[in-house]
Order: structure tokens, then C-alpha cells, then sequence
């Protein structure tokens, strides 16, 4: 439900909970109390909600089933990390181009293969991200196989925050609004909104170019994190990772999406030393879930002021809550 | 000009272990709707057993396919019942999901239990036998003609259970329309298991024919193969029984063509652009029917 | 000027021929009715006029303009809306959301100014919501905005389909058997509501109905499908009388 007014309390409180996150990271970094073991997994906890989140678009809220999200990714992060690595722009720049190349390929993308339905949409997603693994592979320029190395290492925590933030803000704003409503429609059923006026192809191609413009972003960031990257770190089992996080949190909720990213990126990391078991046991999981919870953790349901409110037994928050985060 | 043939020899080859794979996943979408991710791992224990019969009881290569298609035909039956099963009426994100599950639970339950290592077949698993033709122009292995005939002699039955025996009768009863078949008196549990066993069975032939074509197999073998097949079956109109198998062989030949005469290492690349190109011009694949949803 | 006019409208699947030369014209606010025995082509020829479906031959031209071909949305945007045989509500949404997706098409904020919240995102938005009340309000509905659009029952459903077609504003309103599974008591309702919405908001109806007493009570002139031809047309009397149509419905009863 979209809000008919800008409601100040609740702004106020988000900005001074995420001032406070902010403030007492920056300083556990700066003063070097959390040891790099945490950090590591704690920047990529950000990427992996950035990734979630707007996966999210594509495959909860527009109802796309998408496989290839690491291929946008990944784009995002040579683009990236070419700018700055080999043509020696500025980190803002070369970010800013990862996620322009990433828009366009999910642009490019998107217009062709969104006639598709279903499966075969599913399958020629999953294709496409092959297709730019496999390119990349072959590229001598950017290393090949072995990757792309001696990236500087520029994302800071700073950067890492504001990004996860101005993600999940656009992508929300996006969704509660008429636009948002327009890609739900397609979701919901596709005659009907294409009938009721809705340019449905026009709203799985947003929903497709901004997914893939905040995927380049997460690209963009993990490249100048890691040092490294490599085309096999984008492959097929990435983008399953990522659409594991939305359908486990719940198609078509971000909160559900932000909650799923954090508990698999701490469950990977607990498991770290023991890699079989942790797939072995990853997979189980995700079975037994499918099973007992297909609808995800949340639903479509996202945590919000009013869930807090209701859960407090106020009476006034309604059942149904939409709201901006 | 040889160097054309013995391409288009070598890709009917590779062409048919595709298509035999290829089929497993047409039957299983044709019939429950479902993309079985896990097939191409279905496939990698069909070739580990095979391997173990071969390595630890000795047996010769056929009597080690036999073993692996009913072993596989068992796991594929237990994998619907405990995975798929359930899921029957959910959404089909669900039922992908769970299937990639699956996918990743063989995997990593065979790197678990068997270590992460190649294998190789043992020496003198398969005589290497070649046959020249044309000035030695063009050559033939034992391993090409082995690959061909129990292939096809897999399909031919396969075609004969499907058209003339009553098990085959109904599923192409159930594929038709579920509830229609159930209605008729057709038990759908029972044909979904048949359906899953025979795929399951089909694709351990695969996988062994692949440890005696590379002679080497592996934990993730399946991964490749497994979407390649897939592709395949899209290529000839999934749930589409002959489609698969033209699928197989077009996949096949234009990798073989590819790594001949192009980069071998776009061959993974192009069957994906061939793939996307189709159902951009043919959404439903080559042999598929538009069926445009009713209003 | 005709409202709407198809000429030699052609239709079929495989080798069946849904819709045969099906020409009709509709004056400016009349209420058409469009009869005929069950897979007799009254559906197709809606989806052929709603663009859902291409023509194999034949142009729809609607107010002056020829759309034949033309998208579903756009078609929309000229002033056409339709609901369905099978209910298709965005069942996931409650009621005032199921509405509020009909004032889309004129959204009157830019993509921009929604990610940025400006001022004129939240005049844009209390604008569709006010409206998307307005339409429930008509159409009762309006206490149960906050539920979800699959939980009302089925009577409900069918006039949300109504409202969120009336929500597009259009001046033609084409209705796919509104009376289907009512009693006829809702029927009789039904009958009165489609009369009361002509006149509000200046329609032209277009209705498919199963109902003969509902179709001879409202509509002013009818057409007759049988195999995917026009049969007969004319007016309720013409059509109750006339031996063609009663040789098509097969003995069934008509009037
Ligand atoms: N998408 C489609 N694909 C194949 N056949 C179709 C399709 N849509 C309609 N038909 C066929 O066209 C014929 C006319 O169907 P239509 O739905 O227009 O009939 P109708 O007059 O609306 O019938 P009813 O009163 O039962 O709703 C039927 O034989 C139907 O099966
Ligand atoms: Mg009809």
C-alpha cells in the first residue's frame, strides 16, 4: 500500500537506524576490531542483498523466471574493473559504467527473449549467462581463464553501505508506485493487464534493466573487493545462489529477500571449512523448504513499521502492508 | 572435404549420447512439467556405477550399462517419490528449485562420498580398434560404432515401449492431459514413476557411454551435458519424443563442426546462442505447437 | 458514425474456423447483445476486437480509427475494455490495488519522480486512489478495498471485473457472459446495474450472454453466431421469431 503522504516518523527512524549501522561498522573497520574474516563476509553479505533485492524485481515482483543474473553481474564487474584497472578512470566512474553496461545488457536482453514464457525464458536466461561466462573466457584482454587481476581494492565500507541503501530505496520506491503495480500485474496475470492497458513487454524490460543495473553495481563493488575476478566466479551456480536468496525469503518481498541473503551468507560462511557437507547440506535444506514452505519465508508479506505495530497488538495497522522501507 | 565428414562422423556420435540424455528430460517435462535439473547427475552416477561394475566386479562394458540403467532407473523412481512428488501442485519456481536441488545433492553427495577426482576406465575396458576409409582419410573407432549402436538400439526400443506397450500407452495418455487419464482409470503415479525410471535408465546409458567415448568421469561431469541435452530437447520442442532425439544430433554435429573449424573453446557458447536464436524465431522450439493460451 | 465496425472477420485454429466473415457495426451508445450456441465463436470475436488475437483477414475499425492488429494495451488506451468469460482478477492484490492498476495507462508521474518520492509522485498517487474509490464505490465494493481480490466471493469477483474495466474509462465496454453462475435474483441486479452504468458514463455495451432473458430485456439490437457465422441480427423480436436462429439453438428455448 503506497503511502498518500510522506510520513516523517517513520523516515526519521530509518535514517537515524541506518546512521547508527553505518557509524558503528565504520568504526569497528577503521579501528580494525572486527578481524578480516568477518569483514570479508560481511561485504559480501552487502553485494549478496543487492543482489537478492533486485533479482527481486525480475523474478518476484514481475514474475520472470530468471537464471542469469550472474551474467549481469559479472558484466558489471569487467566493465567495472577494466575502467579502473586498464584505463585508469575513478572508482565512481568505473562503477557508474559497470552499471550502465549491465542496464544495457539486461536492455538488450530483455527486448528478444522476453517474448518467452516460463521455462523457456528460465532456459535462455540461464543461456545467456553461459554465453558471457564462455565470452569472457575467451577474452585475452581481461586474463581469460585465469581472471582479471590487480584490481584496486576501492570499495569501502562507505561505499558498500550506500549502495546496499540506494538499492533497496529505488527498488522499493519503484515497486510501490504505479510503476511497480504495472510489473506486479504481469506477475498476477498477463492478459489481464495487458488488456487493462498495461504495456506488459514495456514492464518486464524495466523490470529486466534496472534488475540488471544494480547487478552490474554488485558486480562492480565485489571486483574492486576481491582483486580478482574470474569468469567462473558468475556461472550458473551463482545465479542460482542469488534466486536461492529471493524464493527462500519469499518471491515479491524485499525484506524477505534481505533476511535470506543474511541468513545464507552467514550459514556459507559457518560452513566454510567443510565444503561438501555445506553443499550437501545446502541442498537438503533448500528441498526440504521447497517442500514444507514454497511461498518462501515472508510470502509477498514485508516486514515494516506496521508489522511492528501489529505485533505490538496495535489495533489500527491493517492486515495487508505495503509499505516504503 | 574428409575433414568435413569425419566432423559430421564425430558429432553423430557425441549427437547420439546427447540425444539419449536429451529424451529423459523431454519424457519428464512432457509429463509432469517439469525441467529435472538433476538428469545430466543422473547421468554421472549411471557412469560411476558403470564404473565400479567394471572396476570392481570385472564385468564387461554392456553387462556395466545394464547395472547402471537399473540402479539409475531405481534412483530416478526414489528421487520423484521423496523430492518431486510433493510438490506436484506447487509453483513451478518451486518445483525448479527443487530439482536444482536434487541436482546439487548428487553432486556434492558423490564429491562427499567419492572424493572430487577424475577416474579413468581401466585399460583394455574397450578395445581400440580403428576403421579406415577412404585412403585413410576418414576413421571410425570401435569406441564411434559402440557409442552409435547401443544408442540407437536404446532409442528403437524406447520408440517400441512408447508406441506399442500399455505402459507407454498411457503415458502419452498422461502427457496429453492428466486429469483426463485419471479419469479413464489410468494410475498417474505409477506412469510418472515408469516415466522417470526409463529416462533415468536412458541417461545412465549416457553416462557410461561417456566414460568409454572420454574414458574419464568425474563428480560435476553431468553439468555440461546435462544443459547441453536440455538445450537439445528444447531445440526439438520439449516433451516432443522424435524432437529429442533430432535435437541431440543437430547439438551434436554443431559442436563437433565448431570445435573443427572454429574455437573449440566457444563449443559451450554456441550451443547456448543456437538455442536463444531458436526460440526467439520459433518460441516453442523447431518441432514444438504453438499452443497460445486460451482467453 | 459507428462506434465500432468489424468487416469480414476471419479466425481460425489449426484447421477449425472459430470465426467466419463476421461483419457487425455499432452505433454510438447502443447495447449490442452477441448470442450464440457454446463454441459457436462470441469469445473470439471479443479477443479479435481486444486485439488478443490477430485477425487472418478482416479490419475492426473503431472510432474512425483501424486497429486491426494493433496490441491489447493500445487498444485500451483508444477507449476499450473488456472483462472475461473466467474471471481473470490480479488475485494476489487486494481490491483497491486490482483497480488502481486500470488508471496506469495515464499515470500522471514519471518513473523518476516515484524513485525520487517528489511532491508530484503523492498528488499522482492520492489522484489514482481517490478515483480507484470513486469506481468501488459505484460498484459497491468499496468496504472491501483491503481484501484480497480471490477472497471475495464469486457474485463480487464478476463486478470487479466490471469496475476495474470502467476504470480505464473507455466508451466501449465489452462484457464476456457478466451473469454467468448467478442466481436470478444477482441477475436481475445485474441487468439494472448495466442499464444504470450506460447512462452515467456514456457507454456503449457490447455484451455475450447465455441468458436469454437478460439479453431480450437489455439489449437493443442482437447478433446471432452459429460455426463461427453471423446467423441473423436484429432486434429482440426479429431475433425471438426468427426460424434460423431457433434451428441453431436446437430446439433449446430462445426468449
Ligand atoms: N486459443 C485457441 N486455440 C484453439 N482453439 C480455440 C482457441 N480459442 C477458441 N478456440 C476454439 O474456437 C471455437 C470458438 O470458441 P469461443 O470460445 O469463441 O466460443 P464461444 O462462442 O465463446 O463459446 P462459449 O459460449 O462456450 O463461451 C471453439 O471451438 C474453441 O475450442
Ligand atoms: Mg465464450
Amino acid at each position: 500500500m503506497v503511502t498518500k503522504k510522506l510520513n516523517w516518523t517513520h523516515l526519521t527512524i530509518s535514517t537515524v537506524t541506518l546512521a547508527v549501522i553505518f557509524t558503528v561498522f565504520q568504526y569497528l573497520i577503521a579501528r580494525q576490531l572486527i578481524d578480516v574474516y568477518y569483514q570479508i563476509n560481511l561485504f559480501m553479505l552487502g553485494i549478496n542483498i543487492i543482489l537478492a533485492v533486485s533479482l527481486n524485481l525480475i523474478n518476484g515482483f514481475t514474475g520472470q523466471l530468471s537464471l542469469g543474473h550472474a551474467g549481469f553481474m559479472s558484466v558489471g564487474a569487467y566493465t567495472a574493473a577494466v575502467m579502473t584497472t586498464k584505463l585508469g578512470y575513478s572508482f565512481a566512474i568505473g562503477i557508474g559504467a559497470g552499471c550502465l553496461a549491465a542496464a544495457l545488457m539486461g536492455l538488450l536482453i530483455g527486448i528478444p527473449t522476453l517474448r518467452l514464457k516460463g521455462d523457456y525464458l528460465a532456459i535462455a536466461t540461464l543461456g545467456f549467462g553461459e554465453i558471457v561466462r564462455v565470452v569472457f573466457l575467451n577474452i585475452e584482454y581481461v586474463g581469460g581463464a585465469s581472471g582479471l587481476i590487480g584490481i584496486p581494492q576501492l570499495t569501502t565500507w562507505t561505499w558498500l553501505f550506500v549502495s546496499v541503501v540506494v538499492t533497496v530505496v529505488v527498488i522499493q520506491n519503484i515497486v510501490n508506485s504505479s510503476y511497480g503495480r504495472a510489473c506486479i500485474s504481469v506477475r498476477e496475470n498477463e492478459v489481464a493487464a495487458e488488456l487493462m492497458g498495461v504495456n506488459t513487454t514495456k514492464y518486464k524490460v524495466l523490470a529486466f534493466t534496472v534488475g540488471a543495473l544494480f547487478a552490474g553495481l554488485a558486480g562492480g563493488l565485489y571486483a574492486h573487493y576481491f582483486f580478482i575476478i574470474q569468469p567462473g566466479t558468475f556461472g550458473f551456480f551463482r545465479s542460482f545462489d542469488i534466486l536461492v536468496m529471493v524464493v527462500l525469503g519469499g518471491l515479491g518481498s524485499t525484506t524477505g529477500a534481505i533476511v535470506a541473503a543474511a541468513f545464507l551468507t552467514v550459514l556459507s560462511a559457518g560452513l566454510q571449512s567443510f565444503p561438501e557437507v555445506r553443499m550437501v547440506l545446502y541442498s537438503v535444506v533448500l528441498i526440504i523448504t521447497m517442500i514444507y514452505r514454497p511461498q518462501g519465508l515472508m510470502g509477498n508479506k514485508e516486514l515494516s513499521f506496521r508489522t511492528f505495530q501489529r505485533i505490538r497488538g496495535d489495533k489500527n495497522g491493517p492486515v495487508v502492508n505495503r509499505e516504503p522501507v | 572435404m574428409y575433414e568435413f565428414f569425419q566432423q559430421m562422423l564425430n558429432g553423430v556420435s557425441l549427437g547420439s549420447i546427447y540425444a539419449l540424455i536429451a529424451l529423459g528430460y523431454t519424457m519428464v517435462y512432457g509429463i509432469i512439467n517439469l525441467i529435472n535439473f538433476a538428469h545430466g547427475d543422473i547421468m554421472m552416477v549411471g557412469a560411476y556405477v558403470g564404473f565400479f561394475s567394471i572396476a570392481i566386479l570385472g564385468v564387461g562394458v554392456v553387462p556395466a550399462m545394464v547395472f547402471a540403467m537399473l540402479a539409475c532407473a531405481l534412483l530416478g523412481v526414489v528421487i520423484e517419490k521423496l523430492a518431486y512428488k510433493p510438490l506436484r501442485n506447487s509453483t513451478r519456481i518451486a518445483a525448479l528449485i527443487t530439482a536444482i536441488g536434487v541436482s546439487l545433492f548428487l553432486e556434492y553427495a558423490t564429491i562427499w562420498l567419492l572424493t572430487p577426482q577424475q577416474r579413468s576406465f581401466p585399460i583394455g575396458t574397450f578395445p581400440e580398434k580403428n576403421y579406415y576409409f577412404f585412403d585413410q582419410q576418414l576413421v571410425l573407432t570401435n569406441k564411434d560404432l559402440f557409442v552409435l549402436v547401443a544408442a540407437v538400439a536404446l532409442m528403437v526400443l524406447l520408440q517400441y515401449i512408447v508406441k506399442h506397450t500399455r505402459i507407454g500407452k498411457s503415458m502419452r495418455a498422461v502427457s496429453q492431459d492428466m486429469e483426463a487419464a485419471m479419469l479413464m482409470g489410468i494410475n498417474v503415479d505409477k506412469t510418472i514413476s515408469y516415466t522417470f525410471a526409463i529416462g533415468s535408465a536412458l541417461a545412465a546409458a549416457a553416462g557410461v557411454m561417456v566414460g568409454v567415448y572420454y574414458n574419464t568421469i568425474d563428480p560435476l561431469m553431468g553439468i555440461i551435458p546435462g544443459l547441453k541435452a536440455f538445450v537439445a530437447a528444447v531445440i526439438g520442442g520439449i516433451g516432443i519424443i522424435p524432437g529429442a532425439m533430432m535435437g541431440g544430433f543437430v547439438m551434436g554435429i554443431l559442436e563437433a563442426l565448431v570445435s573443427g573449424y572454429g574455437s573449440s573453446l566457444y563449443r559451450d557458447a554456441v550451443a547456448f546462442a543456437v538455442l536463444i536464436l531458436i526460440l526467439l524465431f520459433k518460441p516453442t522450439g523447431i518441432f514444438g505447437k504453438d499452443t497460445g493460451e486460451k482467453v | 458514425m459507428a462506434r465500432l465496425s468489424t468487416v469480414n472477420l476471419c479466425k481460425s485454429f489449426g484447421g477449425l474456423s472459430a470465426v467466419l466473415d463476421f461483419s457487425m457495426e455499432i452505433g454510438d451508445g447502443e447495447l449490442i447483445g452477441l448470442i450464440g450456441p457454446n463454441g459457436a465463436g462470441k469469445t473470439t470475436v471479443f479477443n479479435l476486437i481486444t486485439g488478443v488475437y490477430r485477425p487472418d483477414s478482416g479490419s475492426i475499425i473503431f472510432n474512425g480509427q483501424n486497429i486491426t492488429g494493433k496490441k491489447p494495451y493500445y487498444i485500451c488506451k483508444q477507449g476499450i475494455a473488456r472483462t472475461f468469460q473466467n474471471i481473470r482478477l490480479f488475485n494476489g492484490l487486494s481490491v483497491i490495488d486490482n483497480l488502481k492498476i486500470s488508471f496506469h495507462k495515464d499515470v500522471p508521474y514519471q518513473l523518476v519522480s516515484a524513485i525520487l518520492r517528489l511532491p508530484s509522485f503523492y498528488r499522482g498517487e492520492s489522484w489514482i486512489e481517490e478515483r480507484a474509490i470513486q469506481y468501488l464505490e459505484i460498484m459497491n465494493l468499496a468496504d472491501k478495498r483491503e481484501e484480497l481480490a480471490s477472497s471475495l466471493p464469486y457474485g463480487e469477483q464478476r463486478r470487479l471485473e466490471i469496475a476495474r474495466a470502467l476504470a480505464t474509462n473507455p466508451s466501449l465496454l465489452i462484457l464476456d457472459e457478466p451473469a454467468a453462475g448467478m442466481n436470478p435474483l444477482e441477475t436481475q441486479e445485474l441487468t439494472n446495474l448495466i442499464r444504470k452504468l450506460k447512462d452515467n458514463f456514456n457507454l456503449t455495451i457490447l455484451l455475450i450472454e447465455h441468458d436469454m432473458a437478460l439479453v431480450m430485456e437489455l439489449c437493443e439490437r442482437i447478433y446471432v453466431l452459429d460455426y463461427g457465422r453471423a446467423i441473423a441480427q436484429g432486434t429482440p423480436e426479429e431475433i425471438r421469431n426468427n426460424p434460423r436462429v431457433i434451428e441453431a439453438y436446437l430446439g433449446e428455448e430462445v426468449g
